[in-house]
């Protein structure tokens, strides 16, 4: 029962952040705005296209986005969603989480590099740099979770064993949180790190690189987008709201809220503040780090 | 100490990072007021639930001083046409940041070592108090206007601030009264300065200092 309530969430529930995203910033400026649903239509439209593929192209440019999906798909398997366990869990999975994802961006990369397109190069270095920046941020945010709850994997780490970040003693978490959520926003390309929404190539970061996928390929990218934004959402959630507290159902039911929540707020930022210059960039991301970090040592003393 | 004042010492240190991260002079001299505002808290929260009316006395005057009237006399300075907004710095922004992370660090590594009364120790506050010290060394050294040097020495004087609220308990308004006075000095010959400056080189660059010329 857990394992397909939790395979459900982690399928169905990526798309409706897109929607919610749009639904927020169209009201902000005022529209109505698409339907909530929009992202699955656009899910549905797009697996019923046909692809159009380059002759230039080898099987890395058809690696990428199944590559990307499917990492992203599996580490979704070792996070928490509702119950205290996750259905892949073991010791140290932690790594295997942030390697998984580095592993889809790898490939992204490699499939953006294989069309030979000069933009494409261009947003695969700056992913390329972005990347190693986020790193250590979200490395040394989960350290911190280590710290706090003496263990290695993801299932026990956002479990509930580590202390509210509300409390005093969970007081770094909240530096912690703050952290994650600036690795949210840099990992899945969003404001003030990517614009998602540009036309523009010279100022894309990882649109940029799926210029030249269509159709289903498309689909698989945008969805394979939407459930990290999804993983990365959840695991806020659970920092922010440690499971246990209440009947199991409630810790079920809490989720879905949350990271609706957490995409309300990514809309509500979105529509605020515009994208910052590319050389800002690194000093937010090091900003990032430095929160982690300075979590960590409260921790650690 | 009440477990309040440790939220408040980390609000204290974020300050820094941002004082250290922000590339604008409005934003620099935004956080410096804030920082203030937090000292001001802390030394009217730090010794108990009911600070005497002396202890809340010297808590509004710092504020006035560190959030009103500094930043208000640096604001116009700022409103002067020669000077260009940018923060102008020696060192990248990510390397003094990185630069600053290294030394709350070794702040928080060393404040631990220090023989200090029990009531210190479990609080963050000499930890705290190096760290913005340290910070306010990295603001003097490594940008390159006058003003930001300014702001270096503001930051590096609430670190001594943050230090002397452990010997508040024993002689409060001396400790507080002479950090105030030293301030309200040390700002005026720097304002002085500064505006020597401007009219010698009709800029705040203070690497222009350094070059000799007839």
């Amino acid at each position: 029962m857990n394992l397909v309530l939790h395979l459900l969430l982690l399928t169905l529930l990526p798309p409706l952040m897109g929607g919610v995203i749009g639904r927020v910033r169209a009201l902000v400026a005022g529209r109505r705005g698409p339907p909530l649903l929009q992202p699955y239509y656009e899910l549905v439209k797009l697996a019923q296209k046909s692809a159009v593929i380059s002759p230039t192209t080898s099987w890395v440019f058809l690696a990428g986005p199944v590559v990307g999906l499917t990492t992203a798909l599996v580490a979704g398997l070792m996070l928490p969603l509702g119950a205290a366990s996750a259905p892949l869990s073991f010791t140290g999975d932690l790594v295997a989480f942030a390697y998984l994802l580095g592993l889809g961006r790898f490939f992204t990369s490699a499939a953006a590099l294989d069309t030979g397109s000069a933009f494409e190069g261009m947003g695969a270095a700056r992913e390329a740099t972005y990347s190693a920046l986020i790193e250590p941020a979200l490395l040394l945010g989960m350290m911190a979770l280590v710290l706090s709850t003496g263990s290695t994997s993801l299932a026990a780490l956002l479990g509930g064993g580590a202390p509210s970040p509300l409390s005093v003693a969970g007081a770094p978490l909240l530096l912690v949180g703050v952290s994650l959520f600036l690795v949210l926003l840099a990992e899945n390309s969003r404001v003030p790190f990517d614009d998602p929404a540009t036309h523009l190539e010279l100022t894309m970061v990882h649109e940029v690189m799926v210029l030249d996928h269509s159709g289903p390929l498309l689909g698989l990218i945008q969805y394979g987008a939407w459930v990290k934004l999804t993983l990365f959402a959840a695991i806020l959630v659970r920092l922010l709201l440690p499971l246990g507290w209440g009947p199991a159902w409630a810790d079920w039911a809490l989720l879905p809220v949350g990271v609706v929540v957490v995409a309300a707020g990514i809309g509500a930022i979105e529509s605020s503040m515009a994208r910052t210059r590319l050389l800002l960039v690194p000093r937010m991301l090091v900003s990032a780090c430095l929160l982690s970090a300075f979590g960590l040592l409260l921790l650690a003393r | 100490m009440p477990p309040i004042v440790d939220p408040l010492l980390v609000t204290a240190l974020l300050l820094n990072f941002l004082l250290l991260g922000s590339s604008r002079l409005r934003s620099l001299i935004r956080w410096i007021a804030w920082q203030g505002v937090v000292l001001g808290v802390l030394l009217a929260v730090a010794h108990g639930d009911h600070p005497g009316p002396r202890t809340l006395a010297l808590a509004a005057v710092a504020v006035a001083m560190k959030a009103g009237l500094v930043p208000w006399l640096l604001y116009r300075t700022t409103r002067q046409d020669a000077l260009r907004r940018e923060v102008e710095p020696l060192l990248s922004f990510v390397s003094t940041l990185l630069l600053g992370g290294v030394g709350t660090g070794i702040a928080l590594a060393f404040g631990s070592t220090l023989p200090m009364l029990p009531e210190h120790t479990t609080v963050l506050l000499v930890p705290a108090a190096l760290a913005t010290v340290f910070t306010g060394f990295l603001l003097m050294t490594t940008r390159r206007k006058a003003i930001t040097q300014v702001i270096g020495y503001l930051t590096l004087e609430n670190g001594v601030f943050l230090f002397g609220l452990t010997l508040s308990e024993a002689m409060p308004a001396m400790v507080e009264i002479a950090l105030l006075l030293d301030l309200v000095a040390a700002i005026f010959v720097m304002g002085i300065t500064v505006n020597h400056i401007y009219r010698t080189f009709s800029s705040a660059d203070t690497t222009a200092l350094s070059a000799l010329r007839d």
